[in-house]
C-alpha cells in the first residue's frame, strides 16, 4: 500500500523467459534438497527399527546411531547455510527480472 | 519455598509485566497487534521463534525423555530440529511473500473464497487448542510441584498471566517474553550441561562408558529400542515431527513479523542454531538426570520425567541453580501459551470474524477490539479445558497438534505455492481430510483405548496399533487435495501466476504487507 507504481502484470512476468528459468532453477535446488534430507532423517528410524547395524560401538562406547544423530545435527545446520546462499543468489536474479519487467513497461 | 525462589520467580514476572506495559503503548493498530507491526529483526525473529519453539514440552519433556529412556528420548530432538529445514526450503519465504497475518490469508491470496479461509481458521484453531490444552495442563502440574498450590489455581495463575501478555501487549509483547525466555533457557541449560560435564572431566567418551552401567538398562540405554519397539509407530511419530511443525500456526506466523522474506530466512537460520544447539545439549541434561538424579527421583516427583531437568540443577547447582531453571520453566511456559493464544486469536478474529462475517469491512479500531475479545475467547476455552483435563495423559496431545499441522495445513500449504492446477475445492477437501482422518485415527487409537482400565481414556481395544496417525493422515491429506482438485472443472491459472511471480520474487511485497 501507499506506493503510486501503476498495477504490475503478473501474466507478463510469469510469461518471461528469465523468469520461468528461475523458478525451474529455485525448484530443482529446493526439491532436490528436500529428498536428501527428508530420507536421510526417515533412514535413521527404519535403520534403527528394522536392523541392528546402528547398536554397535563406534568411538569408546558411543554408538553408531549418536553418530549418525550427529550427522543430522551437522546437516542441518550446513543445508540452512547452503540455502541461505543460494537465495542470495536466487534474490539477485528475481531482482533482474523484476528490472527487466519494469523496463519493458516504460 | 526459599526466599531465592520467589525472588526469582517475581523479577521474571516482574520483568515479563514492565515488557508488557511498555509494548501496550505501542500497539494500537491490528498489524501491531498480531506481527509487532512486522518490524523485528532477524536475529529478534529468529530466537522468538526459538522461544516458541522451545516450550516446557522440549526442555522438561525431552529432558525427561532421555533420562529416563535414553536414546529414545533424543529422537524428538531430531525431530524438532530436522523440521526446521522443511520450514526454511518450503515453506517460509513463500508464506512471508504471500501472506498477512495468517496461513488463510495466504492461501486466499489464491483462492478468494470464504470457504477456504474458514476451513484454514478451524484447522489452526483446533491445533491450537490442543497444543495449549497440553501445555496447560504440563505448567498446571509443574507449577503445582514447583510452589505447591493446588492445580486448578496454578492453571488458573498461568492462564491469567498469558491474557495479561496478550491482551494488553500483543505481539510486540508476546516477541519479547519469547526472546528473553530464549535467552534464559539457554543460560540455564548451558550451566547445568557445564556442570554436567565437569563432572566427567570434560569427556564426552567418559561419559558415555559411565552411562553404558549407570542405568537398569545396561548398554540398551545407549541404543534406540527402550520405549519405541514399534517400528513403524516410530517411523509414523517421525513423519508428524518433522512435516508438523511447517503447519504449526505459532510458528507460521512468526514469519509475519518480519519485514521480508531475506528477514525470514535470516530468522529461521538463527533458530536452527540456537534450537540445535540446544538440543545437543538435552543429552547432557538427559543423562546427567539419569546418572546424578536417578531413576526412582525422577518417576517420584513425575511419572512422566518432567521434573529431570530441575531435579539436575539442584543436584549440581543447589537451591540457586534449582529456583532459577524453575523460575525459567515458569517463564517458558508462559511465552509459549502467550504465542499460541496470539494465533488462535488471529484465526478466530481476523479470519472469522474479520473476513468472513464482517466481510473484511472493519475498521482499524474494530480490528483491534476483536482481536483482543478473540485473545479473551481462545485463553477462556483452553483454561476451561485445561481444568477439565488434569487426569488426561497429554503427552499424545502435543505429538497430535503436530500431526493435524502435517496432515491438515502443510499438504495446502504446498499445492498453493507450488500446483498449477489447484483449487479451492481443493483446498478445502485437502484441509479437511488431513483434520478429520488424523482425529478418527486418534480416537480410536491406543492412546484413547487400552483393554486395561486407567491407562487410557477408554477401556477397550484399539483398531489401530499407532499411537501417532502420521504415517496414514498426512498421506491422506495430500491425496484428499488432489482428489478434490480433480473432482471440480473449476482452475484459475492467471491468479496461479500472479501468486507464482510474488511467491518466486517477493515483488509487491509491500501490496500484502503493511
Amino acid at each position: 500500500m501507499g506506493n503510486n507504481k501503476p498495477a504490475i502484470n503478473y501474466d507478463k512476468i510469469a510469461e518471461m523467459g528469465s523468469f520461468k528459468q528461475l523458478v525451474k532453477k529455485k525448484n530443482v535446488f529446493l526439491w532436490t534438497i528436500t529428498v536428501i534430507f527428508l530420507v536421510a532423517y526417515m533412514l535413521l528410524p527404519i535403520l534403527t527399527s528394522f536392523t541392528q547395524i546402528l547398536h554397535h560401538k563406534a568411538i569408546g562406547d558411543i554408538t553408531w546411531v549418536w553418530i549418525y544423530s550427529a550427522g543430522l545435527f551437522v546437516m542441518t545446520w550446513g543445508l540452512a547455510h547452503l540455502y541461505v546462499s543460494k537465495a542470495n543468489v536466487f534474490d539477485k536474479e528475481a531482482k533482474e527480472i523484476i528490472e527487466e519487467y519494469e523496463r519493458g513497461v516504460k | 519455598m526459599s526466599p531465592i525462589a520467589i525472588i526469582m520467580f517475581l523479577a521474571i514476572v516482574g520483568l515479563t509485566l514492565v515488557i508488557t506495559w511498555w509494548a501496550s503503548r505501542r500497539t494500537s493498530t491490528a498489524t501491531d497487534f498480531y506481527t509487532a507491526g512486522g518490524g523485528l529483526k532477524g536475529w529478534q525473529n529468529g530466537l522468538a521463534i526459538s522461544g516458541d519453539y522451545l516450550s516446557a514440552a522440549s526442555f522438561l519433556g525431552i529432558a525427561g525423555s532421555i533420562a529416563l529412556t535414553g536414546f529414545d528420548g533424543f529422537f524428538f530432538s531430531l525431530g524438532y530440529l530436522v523440521a526446521y529445514l522443511v520450514v526454511l526450503y518450503i515453506v517460509a519465504e513463500p508464506l512471508r511473500n504471500l501472506g498477512k497475518f495468517t496461513l488463510a490469508d495466504m492461501i486466499t491470496a489464491r483462492f478468494d473464497k470464504s470457504k477456504v479461509r474458514g476451513t484454514a481458521a478451524l484447522s489452526s484453531i483446533v491445533i491450537v487448542l490442543f497444543y495449549m490444552i497440553a501445555q496447560l495442563v504440563g505448567a498446571g502440574a509443574l507449577i503445582q510441584l514447583l510452589l505447591g498450590i493446588p492445580y486448578w489455581s496454578a492453571v488458573l495463575l498461568v492462564g491469567f498471566m498469558m491474557t495479561i501478555y496478550v491482551l494488553f501487549g500483543g505481539m510486540t509483547a508476546t516477541s519479547w517474553v519469547q526472546i528473553i525466555k530464549a535467552c534464559l533457557l539457554m543460560l540455564g541449560t548451558v550451566i547445568i550441561s557445564f556442570l554436567v560435564l565437569a563432572k566427567f572431566n570434560f569427556n564426552i567418551l567418559t561419559m558415555f562408558s559411565y552411562m553404558s552401567t549407570a542405568t537398569d538398562a545396561g548398554e540398551a540405554y545407549l541404543n534406540p529400542g527402550l520405549k519405541y519397539t514399534n517400528g513403524i509407530d516410530t517411523i509414523s511419530m517421525l513423519v508428524a515431527l518433522v512435516l508438523g511443525t511447517a503447519g504449526l500456526p505459532h510458528i507460521l506466523m512468526r514469519f509475519f513479523t518480519v519485514k521480508d522474506a531475506q528477514t525470514a530466512r535470516s530468522s529461521v537460520i538463527w533458530a536452527t542454531w540456537i534450537v540445535g544447539i540446544f538440543y545437543v545439549l538435552t543429552i547432557f541434561l538427559g543423562f546427567g538426570a539419569a546418572a546424578f538424579v536417578g531413576k526412582e527421583a525422577i518417576v517420584a516427583a513425575n511419572p512422566a520425567g518432567n521434573m529431570a531437568a530441575p531435579l539436575l540443577a539442584q543436584a549440581l547447582g543447589g537451591d540457586i541453580l534449582f529456583s532459577f531453571v524453575c523460575a525459567v520453566a515458569f517463564a517458558t511456559i508462559l511465552a509459549v501459551v502467550a504465542g499460541l493464544v496470539l494465533s488462535g486469536a488471529s484465526a478466530l478474529s481476523h479470519d472469522i470474524y474479520g473476513q468472513i462475517i464482517k466481510k473484511g469491512k472493519v475498521t482499524e479500531k474494530e480490528q483491534v477490539v476483536a482481536a483482543r475479545v478473540g485473545s479473551i475467547i481462545i485463553a477462556v476455552i483452553s483454561i476451561v479445558l485445561a481444568l477439565g483435563a488434569q487426569t488426561l495423559n497429554v503427552a499424545f496431545l502435543v505429538s497430535l497438534a503436530f500431526c493435524i499441522a502435517a496432515s491438515a495445513n502443510l499438504p495446502v500449504i504446498i499445492y498453493t505455492i507450488y500446483w498449477k492446477r489447484f483449487n479451492t475445492n481443493g483446498a478445502v477437501t485437502a484441509m479437511l481430510t488431513g483434520l478429520i482422518s488424523a482425529l478418527i485415527l486418534v480416537a480410536v487409537s491406543p492412546n484413547v483405548w487400552n483393554p486395561e482400565a486407567g491407562k487410557a481414556i477408554f477401556v477397550g481395544d484399539p483398531l489401530i496399533m499407532l499411537t501417532n496417525p502420521a504415517i496414514i493422515s498426512v498421506p491422506l491429506g495430500f491425496l484428499g487435495g488432489v482428489i478434490g482438485t480433480l473432482l471440480s472443472k473449476e482452475s484459475d491459472e492467471a491468479k496461479y501466476r500472479e501468486v507464482d511471480v510474488k511467491a518466486q520474487t517477493g515483488i509487491s511485497v509491500q501490496d500484502v504487507s503493511h
